[in-house]
C-alpha cells in the first residue's frame, strides 16, 4: 500500500478533518434528502443520520450519485436534495455536472468531500492531488453557484450555498486524507430503496 | 392504429399518459421526435445527458421521489450503461428504456455492428427484460406492455425499436 503523504497533501490545502468538516458543512441533516456516492461519503452520511431512511448510499455502481440525486431533485422540488460525492466518483461521471448545470433545479447541490485520494483502496492519490481543480470544472460545466472550502473559515459560506439560492450550487471540501467515520450502514441498495421510499412517500 | 397519426408522437402521448414526466437521452435521430416533443411539455423534464449510463442513474433518483422516466437511447448506448444497471438489478429500481437500434438489419455503417449485435446479451446479462418492435402497429401494445412489466411490476424492460421499423441508415 502506498504510503500517504500528509505534508504534501497540506501542502496542496486538504487541511480539514472530514469527520468535523462534513457535520459542520451539512448542519441539521433533517433538512435534507441525501444521495451519497460509495465508501468515505456513504460513511460520513450514514454516520452523521445514524442511516436514516432520508439517505440513499450507495456501494457501487460508482459515478451515479449526482444524476440520483439530480432525478431525485427533479422528482421532488418541494424538498431540498443533497448529493455528497467523493473526488473519484465524481471524476467517474463528471460530465453529470454538465448535466446538473443546464438543468439547475434550485433544491439541489453537490458537495464533493475532495481527499485527492481513493481511500477505500489503499488512498491512491486521484487527480486532485495531482492539480484537477473540481471547482473549476464545475463552472466550466455551467454551475453558477460554486465554491471551494479548504479552510473552517469556509464553513459558513458553504452551508449556506448547500441550503439557498436560486439554482444548484456545487461545493468542494477539501479534507486530509484520513479515514471518514466508522459506521456500518445498511449495504442492501433493494432495502434502501424502500426504506427511502417509505419515509419519503408513505405506504 | 389511428389514421393519419405518427406512431411516434401515439407513443409520447401513450408515455405521458402514464405518468412518465421525466425523458432522458443523448440527442439521437430515432427518437427525435419523442425528445422534441419532451422539450416542448411543460409538463416534463427533457433531460440532455452526457452519456447515457447519466440517465440509468437520473431514473433511480427519480423513483427515490415517486417519479417516473425513460431512457431514450441508440444502441451504442446500451454498451454505456453496463455497470450503472447494477444499481437497478441490485435496487430492485424499474427501469424503461426505449432503444433505437443501429448495427442491425441493413446497416451499412461498419462501426455500429459490434454494439448492435451485442445490446440483446449485454442487457439481458445485467437483468433488464428486452422487448423487439418491427412493424408501427406493434409500438403502441408492445410499450404498453412494457409499462405494465415496469411500473407495475417492478422490472427493468428494454424496448428495442429496430432498423425494420425505424428504416436502416446507409451510411
Amino acid at each position: 500500500m502506498a504510503e500517504i503523504d500528509f505534508a504534501a497533501a497540506a501542502a496542496n490545502g486538504f487541511i480539514l478533518d472530514r469527520c468535523q468538516a462534513v457535520p459542520a458543512l451539512i448542519g441539521r441533516h433533517e433538512d435534507f434528502l441525501f444521495v451519497t456516492g460509495l465508501a468515505g461519503t456513504a460513511r460520513d452520511i450514514a454516520a452523521l443520520t445514524h442511516d436514516g431512511a432520508h439517505i440513499y448510499t450507495m456501494a457501487g455502481a460508482m459515478g451515479g450519485a449526482v444524476m440520483i440525486g439530480l432525478g431525485l431533485a427533479l422528482a421532488r422540488p418541494d424538498k431540498r436534495v443533497l448529493a455528497v460525492t467523493g473526488d473519484g466518483e465524481l471524476l467517474m461521471n463528471v460530465g453529470a455536472l454538465a448535466t446538473v448545470a443546464i438543468l439547475n433545479p434550485a433544491n439541489f447541490a453537490v458537495l464533493c468531500v475532495d481527499n485527492g485520494h481513493y481511500g477505500e483502496t489503499g488512498y491512491q492519490k486521484s487527480h486532485t492531488s495531482l492539480g484537477v481543480d473540481l471547482e473549476k470544472m464545475a463552472t466550466g460545466a455551467g454551475i453558477r453557484r460554486t465554491l471551494t472550502v479548504g479552510t473552517e473559515a469556509g464553513l459558513a459560506e458553504g452551508a449556506r450555498l448547500l441550503r439557498e439560492g436560486n439554482g444548484s450550487a456545487f461545493v468542494v471540501l477539501k479534507v486530509t486524507p484520513t479515514d471518514p467515520p466508522a459506521f456500518k450502514r445498511n449495504f442492501d441498495p433493494a432495502a434502501c430503496r424502500e426504506r427511502f421510499r417509505a419515509a419519503l412517500l408513505g405506504g | 392504429m389511428e389514421e393519419g397519426v405518427r406512431w411516434q408522437d401515439q407513443l409520447y402521448d401513450l408515455l405521458r399518459r402514464n405518468n412518465i414526466t421525466q425523458f432522458a437521452y443523448v440527442p439521437d435521430a430515432g427518437h427525435r421526435i419523442l425528445i422534441d416533443r419532451s422539450l416542448a411539455d411543460p409538463g416534463a423534464h427533457s433531460v440532455a445527458l452526457t452519456t447515457e449510463e447519466e440517465g440509468v442513474a437520473l431514473l433511480a433518483g427519480a423513483d427515490l421521489g415517486g417519479a417516473r422516466g425513460v431512457l431514450l437511447m441508440q444502441s451504442s448506448g446500451a454498451g454505456n450503461c453496463i455497470n450503472m444497471l447494477s444499481l437497478i438489478k441490485g435496487g430492485r429500481f424499474p427501469f424503461l428504456t426505449l432503444v433505437s437500434m443501429r448495427g442491425d438489419f441493413g446497416e451499412g455503417n461498419p462501426w455500429q455492428f459490434p454494439m448492435g449485435q451485442a445490446v440483446e446479451p449485454v442487457l439481458k446479462a445485467m437483468g433488464v427484460i428486452v422487448l423487439r418492435v418491427e412493424r408501427p402497429d406493434e409500438v403502441v401494445p408492445t410499450v404498453t406492455a412494457a409499462l405494465t412489466m415496469v411500473f407495475q411490476s417492478g422490472n427493468a424492460v428494454a424496448v428495442l425499436l429496430t432498423q425494420k421499423l425505424l428504416g436502416a441508415k446507409a451510411f
